[in-house]
């Protein structure tokens, strides 16, 4: 190899997160220059950018491998260390690769929903969330995580704010009093880990965390940090701010954030249940991710009951949301091989399943202007592609065999078998008829009812259909060829129960 | 009285509640905001507290061997999170100035009874 390229492919961890930081300022200078349709191709190739380093990294970490990266050349632990693993390496690709996906859907959907003097504006707080999301997914620094947190946080909020109706301004104002509450809390809770080790980096607290591990203060730790995630992540009851979130922020903002934003969390929960206080002692016998299971089941019922009495597309797809984090967080709560790769994979499908569900739902928005089911009639003969689109998305919701959904749901029953948990193989198999319910619903009215009078064929524009189509055919792929999601999420799941710690 | 002793972290506690309480009980959208920053200030004076050492001075070489420092990190850490605060008030109250042109009022309740008759 060249060895300019060479020097570069070495700074990849650092690039992934630097170049759509940088690309950010730039952005928004062209709403100076009043270049506003440039503002698209920038955001996308940058975006498109990411993807293929975050690609790169994913090769490069195959087979167990971790790259760590100094920032600025100090050693760890007193420089930030950036760590990658597989299961990063996989968020990684996750984040870039939607929104690669959702930018170039969104093109027409944004032209129609935000006032085109604010495009820029738009792009660069899209590409700040994805470069929070990503550095989230890259640091190995208690610290940064938070910074990085913020940063995404913060232009979420930004994002769902742009929604062209005034219900966005308190979904946005809602979720960002919750989200630094749950910033905040996590905030705590690396002082107290900090208060006890003396280090912020992560692998190092692994090991310091050892010799304090039965402290009060450990265990406050522990707490704080759950909750405030669970707050990020929308694990219920914790949910409150999602659904709004969700059903009045721009068509394309959904789509990307439905897609990645909770599962970031989640890896950050992941990395500190498993690495940092799986060491620590557990509480009356249980791994610290135990606690999660009374409560992900709890999330699974209400978020699929609530999902059945919804009259709003959106709406609907966000309560579902929850219920699906509640699979991701239950899978994870078994501690066990199983259901970690259950967990994982789950938060791999569900990105490309909702991505795909919420795309079809701005497609209908797109060209029917409203996502209340009333409207939706006969859709299957109005937007034949779009509605078989949403079908495919909606049977890997329920866990279909043959699609995305069903690998996830075979590892979580397989896991609780495993462990002897027969009843929640059997509260697993319930949830997914409410599953059927719901979406069954949507399925009526796209395919059984006859369309309003007057109402004409006439499908989203060719490359947002196009990109429609391409995550529904995802959804499809990942549920034969299961050797990207299954395989990376096996992975993963090793490591963090060796403690992270090869 | 020697649970007094570590006031600041007693201090801590109170302001965070304090913060806490006002964001959850208020309904007034500025002033939930003013909680917040409440909650976020404790925060701060909670990783003050934890870098302080009895004794310590500030963290700048003195070349006295014997000199007892203060450690810096946590110190260094809160300016970042102050960023980070006043960020996030700055976008709260752009939005409550959204909220009350778009609506007429900045009260929660308000503003809840208008979503639900749309």
């Amino acid at each position: 190899m060249n060895p300019l390229l060479a020097n570069i492919v070495g700074h990849f961890p650092i690039l992934q997160v630097v170049v759509p930081l940088v690309s950010a300022p730039l952005l928004s200078l062209l709403a100076f220059l009043r270049i506003r349709g440039l503002a698209w191709i920038v955001a996308t190739l940058v975006s498109l950018i990411t993807t293929v380093i975050a690609a790169s990294l994913l090769a490069s970490v195959w087979g167990g491998k971790v790259i760590s990266y100094e920032v600025g050349g100090w050693a760890a632990p007193w420089g930030i260390e950036y760590r990658i693993d597989t299961l990063g390496a996989l968020l990684l690709l996750i984040v870039a690769s939607i929104s690669t996906v959702t930018l170039v859907y969104g093109r027409s959907s944004v032209l129609q929903e935000i006032p085109e003097d604010r495009h820029p504006l738009f792009y660069t707080a899209w590409m700040l969330c994805v470069a929070g999301l990503l550095g989230m997914a890259v640091t190995g620094d208690a610290f940064n995580v938070f910074v990085f947190l913020e940063i995404s946080s913060l232009s979420s909020y930004v994002l769902i704010a742009a929604g062209k109706r005034r219900e966005s301004l308190t979904a946005a104002y809602r979720y960002l009093i919750l989200g630094t509450i749950g910033a905040t809390f996590f905030l705590i809770g690396v002082g107290l880990v900090y208060m006890m080790t003396g280090t912020l980096n992560i692998a190092d607290m692994a090991e310091k965390i050892v010799a304090v591990r039965d402290t009060r203060a450990i265990k406050a730790a522990a707490a704080f940090l759950t909750v405030g995630l669970a707050l990020k992540f929308a694990l219920f009851p914790l949910h409150l701010w999602l659904p709004g979130a969700y059903t009045f922020a721009p068509s394309t903002v959904s789509a990307f954030l439905a897609a990645t934003a909770t599962k970031v969390s989640i890896y950050v929960l992941l990395r500190f249940d498993f690495i940092i206080f799986g060491q620590a002692t557990p509480v009356a016998g249980l791994h610290f991710s135990q606690f999660l299971m009374p409560l992900s089941l709890a999330a699974i019922f209400a978020g699929s009951i609530a999902a059945v009495f919804q009259t709003n597309l959106k709406r609907l797809l966000a309560y579902s949301s929850v219920a699906q984090i509640g699979y991701i967080v239950l899978g994870i709560s078994f501690a066990n091989e199983d259901g970690l790769t259950g967990g994982i994979v789950h938060m791999f499908n569900h990105a490309a399943t909702k991505g795909a569900l919420f795309m079809a739902v701005g497609a209908m928005v797109y060209r029917l202007g409203s996502a209340e089911l009333h409207d939706l009639r006969g859709l299957g003969r109005r937007m034949p592609l779009t509605a078989f689109s949403f079908f495919l998305g909606g049977i890997s919701l329920i866990g279909v065999p043959f699609t995305a959904g069903f690998i996830s749901k075979w590892y979580l029953i397989s896991a609780a078998l495993d462990d002897g948990n027969w009843p929640i193989a059997v509260l697993l198999l319930l949830s997914s008829l409410i599953a059927v319910i719901y979406i069954w619903r949507v399925i009526e009215v796209f395919y059984f009812t006859p369309p309003p009078d007057g109402a004409k064929t006439r499908e989203a524009p060719a490359v947002m259909l196009a990109m429609v189509v391409l995550m529904a055919a995802a959804t499809v792929y990942f549920g034969l060829d299961t050797r990207l999601s299954v395989g990376a999420a096996n992975e993963a799941a090793r490591i963090l129960l060796s403690g992270g710690l090869l | 009285m020697a649970w007094l002793a570590p006031y600041n972290y007693w201090i801590f506690v109170f302001l965070m509640m304090i913060g806490l309480y006002t964001v959850v009980a208020r309904g007034n959208l500025v002033k939930k905001v003013i909680g917040l920053n409440v909650f976020q200030a404790s925060v701060i004076l909670f990783y003050v507290s934890m870098g302080k050492i009895n004794g310590g001075t500030a963290p700048i070489l003195t070349g006295d061997p014997d000199t007892v420092y203060s450690n810096p990190l946590p110190h260094v850490l809160m300016l970042t999170a102050i960023v980070v605060g006043v960020a996030t008030t700055a976008l709260a109250l752009a939005l409550v100035v959204r909220i009350n042109d778009a609506y007429g009022t900045v009260e929660e309740d308000e503003v809840q009874e208008m979503d639900r008759a749309s």
